[in-house]
């Protein structure tokens, strides 16, 4: 008993002893940190406090008066960097454009193939000038592409050559290109002469060293890269999900001492040989022996098990580390090959990164956060692989694919610079179809354009302009032109209809039109040039332009139709009688058919449906030699603006099903193989009848490819017809059932 | 005293066995450990309670009572801020580490009322009203953390905020003593009025070391892009008028002028503009027979006619906004706040969030040598883009100006995606108004791809238990070169799949009631959707040569449309 009370007592001091611990432990363990943080939150102070600008002070700062403003923007151009406000020359660009000169080539100067792929790209674009005198930018003739001095390519005595220019005026309105800078072992940017107030179009740029909105990043290309066209990226079809074999890969040299060796020298940290592959060699170099390492023998063994191009196509992310430079070719090559590019490059400020927004098609690492690269990428949602991978796409065929369009591109953001309030927005250069095809002289706003209907959500305008090419004179009343007029002017989507007169006779008298419920605009066509129906006439103020021929047969319906179609496809061309293109094998050239088949590339425009932003673009876009052939063969207009079209979407147009009698007479033609006989059996103008007229259109494709660099044309197999069209239901449900009728 | 009670108790625990008469000892004992427990209880609650209401009191009630700390002339002094500062040289992102959320953590330092040696305070406001905002709305955050040793980010509680009520030395110092300073490493300040007279530096004078800076008014000389974040300078008539959301469209004026303090030489040009244009332009300036006054912030007046401010802003299609002594204008928040188009005219100023707004589709940036200009290149803007305009801009200020909660959380979310790029928002998270978000569709697969016919497809079959037709249908499909895969969805619960069939797929939760209620299912799913994402169309695709007179062995399809 006395035990038992004994125990219960040291048991209750046993508790109270802890209890004395349990209490006094969360307290002397929270006094120490008390004085160091006593608000978990900030707190909410009641007393009044001051506003950080005091009211009196607001808008009453009597700044400076005496000092002019004009005065305070010229004060930072004595300084060592350089802004567009301080080192460009505005001016020059005002009076003519913006147009850009090349000095003249030198006998003896070499030059090498890259360069001279950039300088022939700038003189066949539509910014090139012969003239000094009305240039804005300055090319140089010189080649400053390599500045490694230990190069084969480097140019020596450049500083002397370079002030020997007489239009250099230091560098003033001066672009510079280049691609490699600084040598072994420290690889500096620094070019080996002084390039003044010029611009800088450089590689493996440091954000340190770039000026921005004043020099241009540009990605390192081989000496291989084409010249035009280029080839297309490697993603044919979408796989959902979008993994791939590897989750990420890399191959390439590692550089066992100096500059920039220590990140590919720890790759090996990540590497497993299962998903993530990361390949480094020691082998290259004279004398990799002497530096070699205890893990190269094996690392080289390794690197030489696996195929790089293999490796590339397979995986769903591509290891971008620096190398001596920033930049490497990697980039290119992962971005072409659909392989998400994973930058590893403190400092290194991307291609056209002031354009480009790198976020939606590369993942953007940290060097020093190497270990943590395998678990980002792996935490990266498949939506978002699928949507980095096409974009990769996107931007390689946009910017990237061609020498062409790598100068294109930072000529464009030169432009855009000039332009200043004109400028393309982050949309248009971010989205299909890219910069270069959206041209923002005409017009600042976004819904001006057939692209971006669904980013805005807005439609396109519910009205049309017919333009009909007029080239016969006006004699009887029994004309196909009259008809048509009546016919398209019945629509109820037709705003207006503009005749445009390209007959050598001179205008008829307005009586002579018949009358109709939309207003007809008689343009006189100035030159009377093929090319001018598709000038961009300010009269066209609807989205939609319905472009025909003077001859072309069409009902109220069809036309009805046809809009209705163009309205769900806006950026394409919708219309009536198609053609194909073929690659002829046996002459090595393209070939044109107007046969009757089962596919087609190309929808004539004497009875179709565009968006009325093409009319500018093959204007203002194709290069004057392009033009000036169609105007002299008063034929292939049509052929040209469907290349342009398709060169933009990179989609085929769209026909819809035709009336049948106007069918009949094309169905002669195919027991009638003879190509040009179909064209003179019918009626057509007086040009379809000449024999001249197939060849040539035959020879102008050839001529567009070699332009474009490729054939953008594409098939399709797929015709658009109303809903019940033929089906066998009372034609009295059917909508448009003047299509069917004979 | 808790100690000595805690050694008082374990003497009786320790001893071993006691005589049982001394029973009344351990009693006594006992209450001694008893009473010495409630000691500690109440030691621990109730005087800690009023000591720390002395502290809540603290907290709570005024700026004044915070720790005052004097700064010694001798103090060291930061070095200037360093121009080449990049995230990958000036910032510590070990600090931030991997988190699974892709937040980082911000620390905030406790208020500290810094003086000089002789007591004079370094800043002649003090803590700012809207400096307390942003510091408790940072607080209050899902950035914030108490925790220093976890933060990523440290603001300092020192108000940087206008320069003008700074004491430039002293507060460096200030900066220095941060006991996390550490060369300002990681360190994030906001400053909204940088520079002062005569010269106005476009960013804060203040020897920062390698600190984050938030500022208002960066020029392109002074911006380090990639490091810097530019904000807009926040105008308190935010908070203080409600300017109801006007619908866009065409106003009263077309351009309209309300800075007070414009430059002479710009003034007499923006005259010359309204002379040659008349009533579409207004052109304001103080009411000089006003009594000075807060009121007087209120009004503009032109030739005598007294206007409402900012409310007059809602009557014009384009609002201008030029450079100050400083290049960033508290302005520029009234004029988006009245959904008017700003006409920004301030050579080589870094407009606010530019890391991320697009400002192309909200301003117009004229060069100020173009003034003269103005009105004809703002006419030649299309009306639809006008209008696209206002609504861009009323949204970027609700977004992003009408607050400091909302300027510290920009700020806070553009820092953050450059630690965590992979997971930053997009353009168009950023970019377009939640309208646009709901109702614009953005495909998954935007590239135009035609996919070659080698992978050829899948035939996804659903079927209930018409087994014959089911046959029928596969046996016709599988002649078709094309197809990889052909998938056959079994929905029926009651039965099994005929044997001799392996079946890919067996479907739950589908039964049969999904087909009597397609029309339901259809407002439902529109009901989800909050918009009815199918769109009628009139046309149909068919194959080139459909049901054409054409020999039918010519063509690619000849059976289509002969069942």
């Amino acid at each position: 008993m006395q035990a038992k009370k004994r125990y219960l007592i040291l048991f209750s001091a046993g508790v109270c002893l802890i209890l004395l611990f349990y209490l006094q432990g969360p307290a002397s363990r929270r006094t120490p940190n008390r004085g160091d943080d006593p608000h978990p939150h900030w707190p909410h102070f009641s007393d009044p406090l001051r506003a950080f600008i005091p009211w009196d002070q607001t808008e009453t700062e009597d700044y400076n008066v005496r000092v002019s403003p004009r005065h305070k923007r010229d004060d930072n151009s004595g300084a060592y960097k350089c802004r567009m406000d301080s080192c460009f020359d505005f001016s020059l660009c005002r009076r003519n454009g913006f147009k850009v000169y090349v000095y003249p080539q030198q006998k003896g100067e070499k030059i090498s193939e890259s360069y001279q792929n950039i300088l022939s790209s700038i003189e066949s674009s539509r910014f090139y000038t012969s003239d000094p005198g009305q240039a804005c930018l300055f090319v140089l003739n010189l080649d400053t592409l390599d500045r490694d001095q230990l190069s084969p390519q480097y140019v020596h005595n450049l500083k002397t050559k370079i002030q020997n220019l007489n239009l250099w005026n230091n560098g003033r309105n001066h672009l510079i290109f280049n691609l490699y800078s600084g040598t072994w072992p420290d690889y500096t940017e620094d070019l080996g002469f002084d390039i003044g107030q010029a611009m800088l179009a450089k590689a493996s740029i440091s954000t340190e060293n770039f000026r921005p909105n004043f020099d241009i990043s540009i990605p390192l290309f081989s000496k291989d890269h084409p010249r035009t066209g280029g080839e297309r990226g490697y993603l044919k079809y979408n796989t959902i999900p979008p993994f791939r074999k590897y989750v990420l890969v890399f191959k390439g040299k590692r550089y066992l001492t100096g500059i920039g060796s220590d990140t590919r020298n720890a790759l090996y940290h990540i590497h497993n040989a299962e998903d993530v592959v990361l390949l480094t060699t020691c082998k290259h170099g004279k004398d990799w022996q002497k530096h070699k390492d205890a893990r190269c023998d094996k690392d080289n063994a390794e690197y030489d098990r696996y195929d790089y191009k293999e490796m590339l196509h397979n995986s769903t992310f591509c290891l971008v580390p620096r190398g001596r430079r920033l930049g490497s070719f990697r980039f290119l090559e992962a971005l072409q090959a659909a392989c998400v590019p994973v930058m590893l490059s403190n400092g290194w400020e991307l291609p056209f990164s002031e354009i480009i927004d790198w976020h939606t098609a590369a993942v953007i690492g940290d060097e020093r956060l190497l270990l943590q690269i395998p678990s980002t990428v792996r935490s990266i949602h498949q939506d978002r692989i699928l949507s980095l991978r096409q974009q990769t796409q996107f931007l390689w065929e946009a910017y990237f694919s061609s020498v062409e369009k790598i100068v294109l591109t930072t000529l464009e953001i030169i432009q855009d610079r000039v332009l200043q309030h004109n400028a393309r927005s982050t949309l248009m250069w971010n989205r299909l179809p890219g910069g270069l095809f959206t041209l923002p002289q005409f017009s600042s706003y976004l819904g001006d354009f057939p692209f971006f209907y669904p980013v805005l959500s807005v439609k396109p305008q519910q009205k049309f302009t017919a333009v009909i090419h007029a080239v016969t004179p006006l004699v009887s009343q029994s004309q196909p032109i009259f008809k048509l007029l009546v016919a398209v002017a019945k629509s109820q989507y037709c705003a207006q209809i503009i005749v445009l007169w390209n007959c050598d006779k001179p205008l008829p008298a307005k009586h002579r039109w018949p009358a109709t419920s939309v207003p007809v605009i008689v343009i006189e066509g100035e030159s009377k040039v093929m090319s001018s129906r598709f000038l961009p006439y300010d009269n066209i103020k609807t989205d939609a332009v319905l472009s025909l021929d003077e001859d072309t047969v069409l009902s109220t319906t069809e036309v009805d139709f046809a809009f209705t179609v163009w309205q769900s496809f806006p950026e394409r061309i919708v219309g009536y009688p198609a053609r194909s293109h073929f690659w002829d094998s046996n002459k090595e050239r393209w070939g044109y058919t107007s046969k009757w088949t089962n596919d087609y590339s190309m929808v004539l425009t004497g009875a179709a449906f565009y968006h009325r932003y093409y009319n500018y673009l093959y204007t203002q876009y194709l290069p004057g030699s392009l033009k000036s052939m169609v105007d002299q063969l008063s034929n292939c207009e049509d052929i040209l603006m469907n290349f342009l079209v398709s060169a933009v979407t990179k989609m085929p147009p769209i026909k819809i099903t035709q009336k049948k009698q106007y069918k009949e007479t094309m169905m002669g033609q195919v027991q009638n193989l003879t190509n040009f006989l179909f064209h003179s059996q019918t009626s057509r103008a007086s040009r379809w009848a000449d024999p001249d007229h197939f060849a040539q259109r035959q020879m102008c494709m050839n001529k567009f490819a070699s332009w474009f660099g490729t054939m953008p044309l594409v098939h399709s197999q797929m015709r658009l017809d109303p809903v019940l069209f033929k089906d066998q239901v009372s034609i009295l449900r059917k909508k448009y059932r003047d299509i069917e009728r004979l | 005293m808790c100690a000595s009670v805690k050694y008082g108790s374990r003497g009786p625990a320790l001893i071993p066995r006691m005589k049982t008469k001394h029973r009344i000892y351990y009693i006594t004992l006992f209450s001694v450990v008893l009473l010495g427990l409630i000691a500690t209880g109440m030691f621990q609650f109730w005087p800690h309670s009023i000591e720390s209401s002395a502290e809540w009191s603290l907290d709570r009630r005024s700026v004044h009572d915070a720790p005052l700390v004097r700064i010694p002339m001798s103090s060291p002094i930061p070095e200037r801020g360093d121009l080449s500062c990049r995230m990958h040289t000036c910032f510590d992102v070990y600090r931030c580490g991997y988190n699974p959320k892709n937040k980082i953590k911000v620390y905030i330092y406790p208020l500290q009322r810094f003086v000089d040696e002789v007591g004079v305070p370094i800043s002649s406001t003090g803590l700012s009203r809207e400096y307390n905002d942003l510091l408790s709305a940072i607080s209050d955050s899902d950035f914030y953390t108490d925790d220093v040793s976890r933060a990523c980010l440290f603001i300092p509680s020192i108000d940087v905020l206008n320069q003008n009520s700074l004491r430039i030395r002293e507060t460096a110092q200030a900066l220095a003593m941060l006991p996390r300073w550490d060369k300002g490493m990681n360190h994030l300040l906001f400053n909204m009025l940088p520079g002062g007279p005569p010269d106005y530096n476009t960013a804060l004078d203040v020897p920062r070391d390698r600190a984050l800076l938030a500022g208002g008014g960066f020029s392109t000389w002074t911006y380090r892009q990639g490091y810097d974040v530019s904000i807009p300078v926040y105008s308190p008539l935010s908070a203080e008028v409600d300017l109801p959301e006007r619908q866009p469209g065409p106003r009263r004026y077309f351009i309209l002028s309300s800075q007070t303090a414009i430059h002479r030489e710009y003034r007499v040009e923006l005259e010359r503009l309204k002379e040659e244009n008349g009533e579409a332009l207004l052109l304001l300036d103080k009411c000089s027979n006003l009594s000075q006054g807060l009121a007087s912030v209120r009004k503009r007046c032109y030739k005598g006619q007294v206007y409402d401010y900012p409310q007059i802003l809602q009557e014009s299609s384009f609002c201008v906004v030029l450079r100050g002594a400083r290049l960033g204008q508290a302005t520029l928040s009234d004029v988006l706040q009245a959904g008017c188009v700003p006409v920004i005219m301030a050579d080589s100023y870094i407009l606010p969030f530019s890391e991320v707004l697009d400002w192309k589709r909200a301003s117009v940036v004229i060069p100020e040598e173009k003034l003269p200009e103005m009105y004809t290149i703002l006419k030649s803007i299309p009306h639809r883009q006008v209008e696209e305009m206002q609504r861009q801009a009323r949204w970027f200020w609700e977004a992003y100006f009408s607050s400091m909660k909302a300027i510290g959380m920009t700020t806070l979310q553009i820092i953050n995606d450059r630690i965590y790029p992979y997971a930053a928002r997009t353009y168009e998270e950023w970019n377009n108004p939640p309208v646009v978000k709901w109702t614009s569709v953005n495909s998954p697969l935007f590239l135009p791809l035609i996919p070659p016919r080698s992978p050829g497809f899948t035939a996804v079959v659903l079927t209930y238990d018409r087994i014959e037709s089911l046959f029928r249908v596969i046996t016709e499909i599988s002649k078709v070169p094309s197809l990889a895969k052909l998938l056959v969805v079994w929905n029926n619960q009651n039965k099994s799949p005929p044997e001799g069939y392996k079946c890919s797929m067996i479907s739950e939760g589908l039964t049969s009631f999904f087909f009597l209620s397609r029309s339901e299912c259809i407002n439902k799913f529109a009901s989800v959707f909050g918009t009815m994402p199918l769109k009628v169309v009139e046309h149909r695709a068919d194959p080139v040569l459909y049901k054409d007179d054409f020999p039918e062995k010519l063509k690619s399809f000849p059976n289509i449309g002969s069942l």
